[in-house]
């Protein structure tokens, strides 16, 4: 099931010009422009990208196929804004390695997706230029924070997008919205020119309609930079076909991710998806990821304290939105530039990560917090190494899409939308949400989480579960 | 005297490298404003560190060279401030695990002779940029040429006695660094910069509150700066009254130290480990093949000219200031000359003509054919400086030139006669007086013979010439 493979082949033998595929994409997103979904797009650049591909004798294997970027991944012909007014007008005086590995693959990537503001949400909500909509219901929440680029994907706009991931950014969406999204591994996909929010987590990750069309993407813009130090030491992530059965898979479920609380809807989907688990051969079993519990606040620490330093840089010095409001010095400068540039939650993050790394703090918080971080990732090393595991299915996220508005006056209600996904961040794991099925219409998601380096394997079992779960179809 | 001075030094040195700390951009100092900067150095969002790895080599050179233990994991991390010329808003340094640590450092004391002091540690981290004050008026402008330039740390335990001695000890460790290639230790040009330490106490009290003094921009200005500081602290003492824990600037132009405006220290760099970089690992190779390109170090030099080559201590000091200098002296020694004498020409005639040029100024194995001329008797030392005068800008021989200039010293016994009878001549009432017994006059008459000749007469034939005329009648 590829849309991207046959794209693709139909632009590499020219039966369908890349410029025609340009056009209708231009008109999909003029017609579902009321999405919000976008920050940046012109039919002019995808027609000059797509006429280089129509003319290039070499066809790529993503030959003419749009993907769009979030907007926090940085391009030379566009501004890039992520979703704040401290960035807006800001234009990149060079490309990030994905952008270059899509565009030397034949994609055209001229289309900029709305986010939480530096990519700091669960809803998109908290983007400076308004909130997307859910596709199938404007009242609700894509997810986030790559909600734009989960809603022009389901909207059927565009077969695939580039989303990044420090929580669970682009797999909760993706369960949100009813699409596939891929977390690799930390360090498969370079960072270089992906707007940092918490360095040793963010991971830029893919989203597909389809398993297949995700890892295509995944495919082009995986391996070693030698731009990013933290890159792991390997090439693209391999294309397996999908396994045919799961015989001689040991699949775990993690009892922390199935609480009593969970909402029926998720719960019906998921046990539809382990029902298929077994009927594949897998070999499923209930296991024990003991610090699931601390995950969300022990995220909530770390990527807070990295923002915090990242985030320093945008002090209206250099570039960007310089206020002065009657400032006379450069304190003053700092302070209306950063006090009316960033948005609620980025200021929160700011200053939650700017105490836990303070002086008399560093210890009981930072430390600690890695220190939790690390017990987490040998949960996983445990069940993956010593005890047989394989893999792990849980649910993406704890509810079906929300409502707009529903939890941005709580934002811990908020943060706990990632509770099923930040501990693949936290131990740098790679993961894949799918659809499982639909509950009163909005998508259910299930997440499979496997050993570090093993995207191919992974995505190989979640094709053979997308190949007979129905993801639209009603669970109860 | 009855308060001790403890005087501990953090330096900063910038490694010699023709690239940033993190990035491609050139090193090259002076260039215009902002040309050698890139999306990494001007922390550009989206941009990320990736360590030079010839940096990281002169660091565990330097580290080697102090003696210093080199950690095969160390961590970069993040000393977050802000500031205008800071364009992260962090410095990439190191912190809780630095490259180096525990090293030594052997300096000549004004005051108590040859001294260590510990080296705490040596950690990499990136330079900021710089703000300008004076070039637009009334406004700030930003520099960022510097920005990621490579600097090591080299933080000195409070092992320093008096103002002297920092002086004395940033000499010895920035000769140190010379050899070592690692570093142009140019205050001028900011590629070595100081941060003193200073509190005093009573003679084997506990440790004084400390002040720090920032904004020295030579040597010498260290030694004022660290004076003035310590007048201030023992005036404040003597009355009765408590230092205050502060950071001072020195202003060299009133020779004053002022206190910096508590905005500017109250910093809590909220220090934590680099996410960008992984940590530093050294394989025991890397290290090695560092330590094998490590030339003899000044401390082993002067050891070996006063040994082997039998110098004065004071000689061996001079002569192993800096490397291109012993190197030098120590092919003249391979070329021929002896020792001492090669010594006191380098010291003498070639330190002399050297100054306000960057190359030494004759080639070693000229200077030593030059010695050998004076040794064979062949020029007087006198006539051997003119003829190195000529060898400056003449690459003839040097008997060559002491030929041409007519400094080639007679030995011949008929043309001494010929200058000998001619002095006797001139000088009859002299020649009476030696005859009736003046014996000392001898020398006057050698020096008349040196004056007529015009330096030519070998002294050593005329004396027995004239003792011959003098005693014939």
């Amino acid at each position: 099931m590829s849309a991207i493979r046959d794209l693709a082949a139909a632009v590499a033998d020219g039966t369908r010009p890349a410029r025609s595929v340009a056009a209708e994409t231009a008109r999909a997103l003029e017609r579902t422009g009321g999405l919000n979904a976008t920050l940046d797009w012109s039919a002019e650049l995808l027609e000059a990208q797509a006429g280089a591909v129509d003319e290039s004798a070499t066809k790529g294997s993503l030959a003419g196929v749009p993907v769009a970027l979030k907007d926090n991944i940085v391009t030379t012909d566009q501004p890039v804004t992520c979703g704040s007014r401290l960035l807006e007008g800001y234009r990149s005086p060079y490309n990030a390695t994905v952008v270059e590995r899509l565009r030397a693959a034949g994609a055209l990537t001229a289309i900029k997706t709305n986010l939480d503001e530096f990519a700091m949400g669960s809803s998109t909500e908290h983007s400076a230029f308004g909130r997307v909509l859910h596709p199938t219901d404007p009242d609700r929440v894509p997810g986030g924070s790559s909600g734009g680029s989960a809603a022009l994907v389901a909207a059927g706009v565009v077969p695939a997008a580039l989303g990044s991931e420090t929580g669970g950014s682009v797999r909760q969406p993706a369960s949100f919205c009813g699409v596939v999204g891929i977390k690799p591994s930390y360090g498969r996909v370079s960072r270089f020119g992906l707007v940092a929010f918490g360095s040793s987590l963010d991971c830029i990750s893919a989203l597909g309609a389809t398993v297949e069309d995700a890892a295509r993407v995944l495919h082009v813009i995986s391996g070693a930079d030698p731009r990013d130090a933290t890159t792991l030491a390997a090439g693209p992530v391999e294309l397996l076909p999908p396994r045919q059965d799961l015989r001689g898979v040991t699949i775990g479920l993690p009892r922390e991710c199935f609480p009593p609380d969970l909402d029926p809807g998720v719960r019906a989907g998921c046990d539809r998806a382990i029902a298929a688990l077994r009927e594949l051969g897998a070999e499923v079993r209930e296991v024990s990821l003991t610090h699931t519990g601390y995950g969300v606040a022990t995220y909530y620490v770390i990527a807070p304290a990295e923002a915090s330093a990242n985030l320093a840089r945008y002090d209206g010095v250099r570039y960007g939105q310089r206020r002065l409001d009657g400032a006379v010095d450069v304190r003053g400068l700092y302070r209306a530039t950063r006090g009316a540039g960033f948005g609620a939650e980025v200021k929160r993050r700011i200053v939650i990560g700017t105490y836990v790394l303070s002086s008399g703090y560093y210890d009981a918080y930072y430390a600690k917090a890695q220190r939790v971080r690390g017990l987490i990732a040998e949960d996983y090393r445990r069940l993956f190494q010593d005890d047989g595991v394989d893999y792990l299915f849980t649910p993406t996220t704890p509810t079906v899409a929300f409502r707009a508005g529903e939890r941005t006056a709580d934002p811990v209600a908020m943060y706990l939308a990632d509770i099923f996904t930040v501990g693949a961040c936290l131990a740098g794991l790679p993961a894949v949400s799918l659809p499982i099925g639909r509950s009163n219409g909005l998508p259910v998601g299930g997440q499979l989480v496997g050993p570090v380096m093993r995207e191919a394997e992974l995505l190989a079992v979640a094709g053979a579960l997308e190949a007979i779960v129905p993801g639209a179809d009603e669970v109860r | 005297m009855t308060w001790e001075t403890v005087i501990g030094l953090e330096v900063h040195i910038q490694l010699l490298t023709a690239s940033k700390m993190f990035c491609g951009c050139k090193t090259t100092f002076g260039d215009p404003p902002n040309t050698n900067v890139c999306p990494v150095c001007l922390g550009l969002p989206g941009a990320l560190p990736v360590p030079n790895e010839a940096a990281v080599r002169h660091g565990v050179r330097a580290a080697l060279a102090l003696g210093c233990t080199i950690h095969p994991i160390s961590v970069f991390a993040r000393k977050n401030y802000f500031y205008p010329d800071l364009p992260k808003g962090y410095q990439i340094s190191q912190f809780d695990r630095p490259l180096a640590t525990g090293g030594t450092v052997w300096f000549d004391s004004p005051d108590r002779g040859r001294t260590a002091v510990s080296i705490t540690r040596l950690h990499l981290e990136e330079d900021a940029g710089k703000s300008l004050h004076d070039r637009l008026p009334g406004k700030t402008a930003i520099d960022l040429n510097r920005s990621g330039i490579p600097l090591a740390e080299i933080v000195g335990g409070p092992d320093l006695r008096s103002p002297g001695e920092a002086r004395a000890y940033l000499g010895a460790l920035r000769d140190i660094l010379l050899y070592t290639g690692v570093s142009d230790c140019s205050m001028e040009e900011g590629s070595l910069r100081v941060d003193a330490n200073l509190s005093l106490r009573r003679p084997d009290g506990p440790l004084g509150t400390k002040t720090e003094v920032k904004n020295m921009n030579s040597f010498a200005n260290v030694e004022r700066a660290l004076t003035v500081e310590r007048e201030r602290q023992a005036a404040i003492l003597e009355g009765g009254g408590r230092v205050e824990h502060q950071t001072l600037l020195f202003q060299a132009a009133s020779g004053e130290v002022r206190p910096m405006r508590s905005k500017e220290e109250s910093h809590d760099y909220r220090y934590f480990p680099e996410p960008d970089l992984p940590p530093l690992i050294l394989e025991p190779d890397f290290i090695e093949a560092e330590r094998d390109i490590l030339p003899e170090l000044p401390e082993a030099k002067r050891t070996r000219f006063e040994g082997e080559l039998g110098l004065p201590p004071y000689d061996a000091g001079v002569l192993t200031g800096t490397p291109d200098i012993a190197d030098y002296f120590e092919a003249v020694v391979a070329a021929g000359a002896a020792p001492k004498a090669a010594a006191n020409w380098v010291m003498g005639e070639v330190l002399a003509a050297r100054t306000g040029r960057e190359e030494l100024p004759v080639a070693a194995d000229r200077l030593a054919a030059l010695i050998a001329l004076v040794d064979e008797g062949v020029v007087s030392l006198q006539a051997a400086k003119q003829v190195f005068a000529e060898l400056i800008h003449d690459h003839s021989a040097p008997r060559v030139v002491a030929e041409r200039l007519g400094l080639v010293q007679v030995a011949d016994v008929e043309a001494l006669t010929e200058w000998v009878e001619e002095v006797l001549a001139a000088h009859p009432g002299e020649v009476q007086r030696y005859r009736n017994g003046e014996q000392k006059l001898l020398g006057f008459f050698v020096g008349q013979v040196m004056k007529r000749s015009r330096g030519k007469a070998d002294p050593k034939g005329v004396q027995p010439v004239l003792r011959k005329r003098l005693t014939a009648s």
